[in-house]
């Protein structure tokens, strides 16, 4: 018997290894980086969404105090490269050239015109006054429906029609499910809904900041960002300069959210100013620049038809998106509503099942990921529509998902869009999620009111949801078109001492990663949580990875690192088994330490283990000294969290105002390995889906201008406008890789906006009100109430 | 050029500084004290959060981004690098889990340190208004409010580690 057992790190809440220095201000975030000799960028951006450019004139800017350069796009037009789309989604997808500074016309608000480099960022953002550029306008286009109607105003007239692509995927063409044309026929209750998921602004709280330094041999680049290591590979591929001169550095980020998951103009143009100048240059964004040049996410039509019978079961599902993309492609644009293509159907049976989505361009900021990305429009739609068949057929709203999902003896489970679920068991989280709500109590309440007439009614909103995420297996992102991998790289370095370097290819902006992978590590090797240090964000310390998104970076960059240490512990075994003189047969790796089968006080710890690789004098006969170790993962699958989330509003049917009561979710996100962080992630997601619910949108006037230029006007919600949550779990692990983990990144977002809006529209069904356009505002919810009444009238 | 003279962090600064300087801008570009951050441009964020004595030498907090450094002239600030590190608004925030990416924190923890110094045990209710000036896009708040209670509490059972405290020049006679 082991006198000890070692405790487990994985699934204790660790506090955690990032928080020293940010809570001290001792900060690097790229804005708080200097380098010698460095000069701040400012940018000339267009006021017009749509314009030719007739004349830029730098001459009076060149003259102003402290300038040392300015440049039109002209000037840089050899230097500046291209801003490439990732994902073309289908062989005739259009794709407009987008460059960084524009050269001839402008198509949105806010995109660069022209340049200054000055000693200082005041002087750099007065010369820019002196900037004398004639614009010839263009007509404009907003609408995703006037854009796309005959003889619209063309976007990019060369293109000859505002439609960027149309997908399809039909489950009676891809052999996954049946014809929804059947279903229609045999029909007992159809349902025709149009959501509209207004357009949204990712608002990280750090604005983004590019530093570019051309030394004598290499150029290194700090930037805010959550890809380093696409943005080193793009920055070569669209400009010319080799790979590994590049170094991308991610220092301190402050935030992402998939508003960082990008390649910005921004970063183009201090790349090509550097070079051009051969000075180090630095550009941070004002929030005006963030709001107008930093893409948007969501803005998206969706009309469903869902078919079911009387008894609830629902028959099939059509889905026709118009997904705006803006006025260019950024770098997975038009991919994203695809990342929801395979989502409508949820944790649904449903049999038959059509998406198509066209993809449209109007004069406005380009569209893009942001939380969520394509699941959380899904997820509102399915989980809004399945609401209304419940009010259609007098059913309580989860009595009809039970009646529809997959029921957990059920897994794996093949849906009709072809994905393979592996795990999950909604009935569990469902059932703990309305113990921990009160939901009888809650619906009790509901018919007291609304019996009593009460001003203000209660309604119980509720989302079931899952998502895929993980992303992802390369060969299906290849299948989709999409232009990389999905697969994630780590390094174990064991130092002499039995310390251990981490090096991992995710690139965390929060999300905790130093002190999740130093539990992960401490227990696949048997070392202390504080002698594990992870390295990250460096091109040249982690010169192999593909970054944070996608809820991916446990799911697959975790499980590269776990992979990664089980390779070290095949090596070590070997040097374990040679210094306790056994077969490495007979040595397992158990409570910590590489242990005699039988005989477990005859044991070496990885440190000792460690001393005897560095030293390499007692080492098995031809074994190379070096315990050091490289894993690569790429899944087989993407992975499914699911859970339950419960919303209680009031609402007040005299003023609209919307008071959020209570708020329960239960999420399952697989094995997990620090419940503080999975807590705190649950936490901000549901924040931001309450946000779109109740307070988010971006909005345009008729010529272009956005009129949500700044937090004053776009309404990111504060602690004021927030409710605490009931969060619990259950813990369905993952069978699709050795962690068991599944992703909880963007979970909390995809649910909860669906549960907040259900709630609205449960509390105002009585007064004939089946939809609220989000944002739910005091005003949106009078109108409704007020339209409504006047259709009964 | 106007000339102040200011003490942060308990180092007494004296500088020319153009008219228009902000008191956020100064702080970052002039002292190096670049915890302090700039999130926005129309004071929404708090981001930018610092105490600044007022005329009777009380600690408030004040957006630095709406502040001229000219107006900072005599006057104490404290940023989060001078609150010491150790405070209990601090520790607070580490133990509760109450940042993710960290951006907001500097201005978040330096107005909670304003709201306690204003109400030494809010409710739940007070700090969420308490604290609407500062935004967080990452924790949904709720640990930030779990945080600033716990804090309250670990500061009206201590004292002796009220707000300040630690930010007291060393080795520069007080005012």
């Amino acid at each position: 018997m082991t006198a000890t057992v070692a405790e487990r790190e994985v699934g204790r809440a660790r506090l955690r290894k990032e928080d020293a220095h940010l809570i001290r201000g001792r900060t690097r975030w790229t804005e708080n980086v200097t380098v010698p000799g460095m000069l701040h960028l400012a940018i000339l951006r267009s006021p017009h969404a749509h314009a030719r450019i007739t004349r830029v004139d730098v001459s009076a800017a060149l003259r102003s105090p402290n300038v040392v350069a300015a440049f039109t796009g002209a000037d840089l037009a050899d230097l500046q490269g291209v801003l490439a789309c990732a994902w073309p989604v289908t062989e005739d997808m259009v794709a407009p050239t987008y460059t960084p500074l524009a050269t001839t016309e402008v198509r949105h608000v806010g995109e660069p015109v022209a340049v200054v480099v000055a000693r200082d960022r005041a002087s750099a953002v007065d010369a820019l006054e002196a900037i004398e550029v004639d614009y010839e306008p263009l007509p404009v286009v907003l609408d995703m429906e006037q854009a796309l109607a005959d003889g619209a105003p063309l976007v990019h007239a060369e293109a000859g029609t505002n439609k960027c692509y149309t997908w399809v995927f039909d489950s009676a063409q891809a052999g996954t499910g049946g014809d929804v044309a059947q279903a229609a026929a045999g029909a007992e209750v159809t349902l025709k809904r149009r959501y509209v998921q207004q357009r949204l602004v990712p608002a990280f709280m750090e604005p983004r900041s590019v530093l570019v330094d051309p030394g004598q041999d290499d150029i290194t680049i700090w930037s805010a960002t959550q890809i380093p290591h696409i943005l080193r590979f793009l920055l070569s591929a669209t400009t010319g300069v080799p790979e590994h001169k590049i170094r991308v550095i991610a220092p301190d980020v402050g935030g992402g959210f998939g508003g960082k998951l990008a390649a910005t103009p921004e970063e183009w143009i201090a790349f090509a100013v550097a070079r051009k100048i051969d000075r180090p240059v630095k550009y941070t964004e004002s929030r005006w620049e963030t709001m107008v040049s930093a893409h948007h996410g969501r803005d998206v039509i969706q009309d469903l038809t869902l078919y079911a019978r009387r008894d609830g079961t629902v028959t099939g599902l059509e889905v026709k998106l118009t997904a705006n993309m803006g006025a260019y492609l950024g770098l997975v644009t038009p991919g994203v509503p695809l990342l929801g293509a395979f989502m409508y159907n949820a944790i649904y049976k449903i049999p038959a099942y059509r998406f198509e989505c066209t993809g449209v361009f109007t004069n406005t900021t380009k569209t893009d990921a942001y939380r969520g990305a394509g699941r959380p429009e899904a997820t509102y739609a399915i989980e809004r529509i399945m609401d209304d068949l419940a009010a259609e057929l007098g059913m309580d709203p989860v009595e009809v998902r039970r009646r529809n999902w997959i029921a957990h003896e059920e897994f794996p489970y093949t849906t009709v869009a072809g994905l393979v679920y592996d795990s999950g068991n909604y009935e569990a989280a469902t059932e703990k999620a309305m113990q921990l709500f009160g939901y009888e109590q809650l619906r009790a309440e509901q018919r007291a009111r609304r019996e009593s007439g009460d001003p203000v009614q209660l309604g119980i909103g509720v989302s079931t949801y899952t998502e895929m995420c993980g992303i992802a297996p390369s060969r299906m992102l290849g299948a989709l078109n999409y232009g990389a991998g999905g697969w994630e790289a780590a390094r174990v370095r064991v130092l002499p001492t039995g310390k251990v370097e981490v090096v991992t290819g995710t690139s965390p902006h929060g999300q905790g990663h130093v002190t999740a992978w130093s539990q992960i590590v401490a227990d696949q090797l048997g070392v202390p949580f504080e002698d594990v240090e992870v390295l990250h964000g460096d091109t040249r310390t982690s010169p192999k990875g593909l970054d944070t998104y996608g809820s991916r970076s446990l799911a697959v960059g975790g499980v590269a690192l776990a992979m990664a240490c089980g390779k070290v512990r095949d090596k070590a075994r070997l040097v374990a088994a040679h210094l306790l003189e056994c077969s490495p047969d007979d040595v397992e790796f158990a409570d910590g330490a590489f242990r005699v089968r039988g005989t477990p006080t005859a044991a070496k710890t990885l440190a000792e283990i460690a001393t005897a690789v560095f030293t390499a004098h007692d080492l098995p006969e031809g074994m190379e000294p070096n315990l050091d170790s490289d894993a690569v993962f790429d899944p087989d699958a993407f992975s499914f969290p699911h859970g339950t989330h419960l919303c209680a509003v009031e609402v007040d049917t005299e003023t609209g105002q919307v008071t959020i009561r209570n708020y329960a979710c239960v999420d399952d996100v697989g094995t997990v390995i620090n419940p503080l962080i999975v807590e705190g992630q649950v936490h901000g997601g549901v924040a931001q889906g309450i946000g779109q619910a109740l307070y988010e949108e971006a909005v345009y006037d008729s010529d272009g201008n956005l009129l949500t230029g700044s937090l004053a006007d776009y309404t990111v919600p504060s602690a004021a406008d927030l409710p605490s949550f009931t969060t619990d779990r259950t813990e369905t692990p993952a069978t699709t890789n050795p962690l068991g983990v599944k992703g909880v990144g963007e979970a909390g977002t995809i649910a909860a906006t669906p549960a907040v809006v259900n709630a609205v529209v449960d509390a105002l069904r009585p007064y004939g009100v089946d939809d609220v356009p989000m944002p739910c505002t005091p005003e949106r919810v009078w109108q409704a109430l007020q339209q409504a009444k006047e259709a009964a009238a | 050029m106007p000339q102040i003279s200011v003490t942060v962090d308990g180092t007494r600064y004296t500088d020319d500084v153009p008219a228009r300087t902000l008191l956020v801008h100064y702080l970052r570009d002039h002292l190096g004290k670049v915890g302090t951050v700039v999130g926005c441009d129309t004071s929404n964020c708090g981001a930018c959060t610092v105490l600044m004595t007022d005329h009777a030498g009380v600690p408030r907090g004040v957006k630095s981004c709406t502040v001229l450094a000219v107006q900072a002239d005599g006057r104490e600030v404290t940023t989060i690098e001078g609150l010491g590190g150790d405070h209990p608004v601090q520790r607070a925030f580490h133990e509760r889990h109450a940042l993710q990416c960290g951006f907001c924190t500097p201005g978040m923890i330096m107005a909670a340190v304003d709201l306690l110094r204003d109400n030494p045990d809010p409710s739940e209710e007070e700090i969420r208004e308490g604290l609407e000036g500062n935004l967080c896009r990452c924790t949904g708040y709720q640990n930030i409010v779990r945080a600033v209670r716990d804090a309250a509490a670990q500061m009206r059972a201590e004292p002796a580690s009220a707000p300040d405290e630690s930010a007291q020049p060393v080795g520069v006679s007080g005012t």
